[in-house]
């Protein structure tokens, strides 16, 4: 037998003995674990599931040794990812450390930082939060403003972020600030790391449209960072942030993350609520829903194509740009035409005159506004294709996608 | 079920797209239109595509074939769509020739299927009786009688049924249009006394025919399979057709957003080249979007043809589902190709027009859009 072979082997047997049964099922929204200085479990298994896959280093089992992680090479890795797909294996927890802030460490992090941020992390021991986005810096991200101010052996931070998932549940936070506000919008730009237990810091849960959400808005007043802090090279945070971003994209094609159509089957719910269309507008709406649930079949045969071709080596580049658009366009039509054909079902509120589930399709089309706005908006996902992927021409000089 | 090509069916890709860029380019579509060619396609072109195979691609080894499934002739539809070529594979060979293995007996096989494969003989199917296709409304009557049957009626739209050796006619022994039992299928040599197929000229200028059957007299070996169980055969055989169809409506999109894209980048005005304009590259981004779904659908159509774990309505949905995409992604990227390459784009000299003629035909043609929505739905039920 190869190296690889008694890899996958060992491996196969590992998972079978360890992962627990009920840790093999699809997951349901509360179930996912979050890693964390105060992890919470919904059950046992899920916590035990988290504490072996930890011991056994496979968090980041690609990383070195010395940094927390297994060590793993990359036919390893694709080995246990596949052992673990075949055992529908859930992800032992959702780390945004991890997934984003870890290969830009590993890639531009002095050795210092490597040591004391990366082992705790790889234990799951930090929840992490991301600060991009700020009141004024969304699409254009690079416009941001939030200042660190050059004072000694610190920067002092002031100014606010916003849409961070979690940010007040959240240990540290991966940050973009600005340190030079004379230079050029892309070129005075830093990254920090900061705990979020400092001093002035202020995180504000954001009531949405569809209700209570995990995004805030973190406030920043005066909050001593030291120096230590800075990752990579000062004023060189833009492009740490480039490659922090495409190892998102990358860690979602990874972990098969580019979401599937919600579970509310369009055409089980058409049966239901218009089971005879008696008009010819209600016919027509049967026929704007069914093609909605076609192209939404389309889109999961297609998460299902870069899957494989992504595993036999083609390059999926292409496809990986559009799923973000795609997903999410398809997401608001799909309620838009829920809408149409439940009528006032679905205009429920808190309200025990509706099912559950009438309640949870209400919420989940409000919801559905944020999708194509948050992660990069749809025109900006639009403008990507055009010109990374079909190589058309910008538009004026200095404006990129 | 895969959703990709394997080494051996892009080997068949490669092969069919180099013979046909060097045998058939879009200019010889154009030349045989001008020439009004009765056939509709190049003779010589179809025997030397069957020298290479293309007649035996979806038929088992013991009937003559390669047993290459419909995974075999999904590269060389995409290669007939990205060159505008006309032969008559999907007729004779897809159409009529699935219907020979599907329902034919073994003496049927002998004498129409075997030449049909070496390319001696071609058959075409005669369904549809209206502009729009129906299958379960055929009403032409097929009336039992002391020597077999006697049929008679009109049938239209029989694509590739002027010039074509024999016919594989669906008509009713029993029902009512509308019903699913009662139909059957009759051989019908193009020589019978009372078969008449007359031109009908498309904008496509493919051959497209229309079939009068005026009392004609079939004896009973004529009949093709079980009288009036020939639905399941023939709703088989026309899934096969369709999701050729929309292989070639992929490969005819794919092949004019190229071509569009390539001018968005050159043509100049205003001193830029209009595709830096955001309103242009949205449009392209959503049509590349719908390319990428549209290449899933067709992928998931042709497999799922070949995959015998899916029971019928199973197969049904995904060859719907694909022929709905590919012809909605086909004339979305047709209507924006002419407008895309604005004045020059209505003009007849550029290719853009042809594409366009032949993506609205081959959308229509075995159920548009709105057909296999309704078909997608209904089956959807079936597999739930």
């Amino acid at each position: 037998m190869s190296t690889i072979e008694q890899f996958r082997h060992e491996t196969r047997a590992w998972l079978e003995a360890n992962c627990p049964p009920s840790m093999r099922a699809a997951m349901a929204e509360g179930d996912v674990v979050w890693g964390g200085s105060q992890p919470q479990f919904p059950n046992d298994d899920a916590r035990l599931w988290f504490e072996r896959m930890r011991d056994k280093r496979w968090f980041c089992p690609e990383w070195p040794e010395a940094y927390g992680g297994a060590g793993l090479d990359a036919e390893q890795v694709a080995v246990l990812e596949s052992e673990m797909r075949r055992l529908k294996c859930r992800p032992p927890q959702i780390n945004l450390g991890i997934w984003m802030l870890g290969p830009v460490l590993l890639a531009y992090g002095s050795e210092a930082q490597k040591l004391s941020l990366l082992p705790p992390m790889a234990r799951g021991e930090v929840r992490w939060c991301q600060g991009f986005s700020e009141p004024n810096a969304g699409s254009d991200l690079a416009s941001l403003k939030m200042s660190a101010r050059d004072a000694g052996d610190h920067f002092v931070v002031d100014g606010s972020k916003i849409w961070t998932s979690y940010g007040d549940k959240s240990d540290w936070m991966y940050a973009l600030v600005r340190t030079d506000p004379q230079a050029s919008k892309h070129e005075g730009i830093s990254l920090i790391v900061l705990d979020m237990r400092s001093p002035g810091i202020n995180a504000m849960p954001i009531d949405l449209i569809s209700g209570k959400s995990a995004f805030c808005q973190v406030f920043f007043d005066a909050v001593k960072v030291p120096k230590s802090q800075l990752v990579g090279p000062l004023n060189g945070g833009w492009n740490l942030a480039k490659y922090l971003l495409q190892h998102e994209r990358k860690a979602m094609s990874k972990f098969g993350e580019f979401s599937l159509p919600s579970h509310f089957d369009l055409l089980a719910l058409l049966r239901e609520y218009l089971p005879r269309p008696r008009t010819q507008g209600e016919q027509a709406l049967q026929a704007r829903v069914v093609a909605c649930a076609m192209d939404e079949h389309a889109y999961g045969l297609t998460v299902q194509r870069m899957a494989e071709e992504g595993r036999c080596g083609d390059d999926v580049s292409g496809l990986m740009a559009i799923m973000k658009l795609t997903h999410t366009e398809q997401e608001r039509s799909k309620f838009e035409v829920l809408l149409d054909a439940m009528g006032g079902h679905a205009f429920g509120w808190e309200s025990e005159a509706f099912s559950e589930r009438e309640l949870a399709v209400t919420r989940s089309w409000l919801n559905s506004y944020a999708l194509t706005i948050s992660g990069g908006a749809s025109e900006v996902q639009l403008n990507v294709i055009a010109k990374r992927v079909l190589g058309l021409p910008d538009g004026k000089k200095g404006v990129t996608a | 079920m895969t959703l990709r090509y394997n080494e051996e069916q892009r080997l068949l890709a490669d092969s069919a797209r180099d013979f046909l860029a060097a045998r058939s380019p879009v200019s010889a579509q154009r030349r045989l239109r001008d020439e009004g060619a009765r056939a509709g396609f190049d003779t010589q072109l179809w025997r030397d595509a069957v020298e290479l195979g293309w007649s035996a691609i979806p038929f088992p080894e013991q009937l003559g074939g390669l047993d290459f499934g419909c995974m075999g002739l999904g590269p060389v539809f995409e290669a007939i769509g990205h060159n505008l070529a006309p032969t008559p594979l999907l007729s004779s060979v897809v159409l009529a020739g699935s219907l020979l293995h599907l329902a034919g007996s073994a003496r049927q096989q002998a004498t129409w299927l075997q030449p049909l494969i070496s390319g001696e003989r071609r058959l075409a199917l005669a369904v549809d009786e209206r502009a729009r296709h129906q299958p379960r409304d055929i009403a032409m009557a097929a009336v039992a009688n002391a020597e077999g049957f006697r049929l008679h009626g009109e049938k239209f739209w029989v694509v590739d049924g002027v010039g074509a050796d024999a016919f594989v006619v669906a008509a009713r022994t029993d029902g009512q249009p509308g019903d699913a039992h009662g139909i059957s299928l009759f051989l019908v040599p193009a020589d019978t006394p009372g078969v008449e197929c007359s031109p009908l000229p498309l904008i496509d200028s493919r051959n497209c025919g229309r079939l009068r059957l005026d009392q004609v007299q079939l004896d009973a070996q004529a009949l093709l399979g079980a009288p009036g169980q020939a639905w399941s055969a023939l709703d088989a055989a026309l899934d096969r057709g369709r999701a050729c169809l929309a292989a070639e409506l992929l490969g005819a999109a794919q092949q004019l957003f190229q071509t569009t894209l390539d001018y968005l980048k050159t043509r100049v005005q205003f001193d830029v080249p209009i595709g830096s304009f955001q309103a242009l590259q949205h449009r392209a981004a959503q049509l590349y979007v719908d390319l990428a779904l549209a290449r899933s659908a067709v992928m998931a159509g042709l497999a799922a043809l070949d995959a015998h774990e899916l029971n019928d309505a199973q197969r049904g949905r995904l060859v719907s589902l694909a022929k709905w995409k590919a012809g909605d992604t086909a004339i979305k990227v047709a209507n924006e190709a002419v407008q895309m390459h604005g004045g020059i784009g209505v003009t007849d000299e550029l290719d853009v027009g042809l594409y366009l003629k032949r993506v609205r035909v081959a959308q229509a043609c075995l159920g548009d859009r709105d057909f296999h929505c309704e078909r997608y739905s209904a089956l959807d039920e079936a597999c739930a």
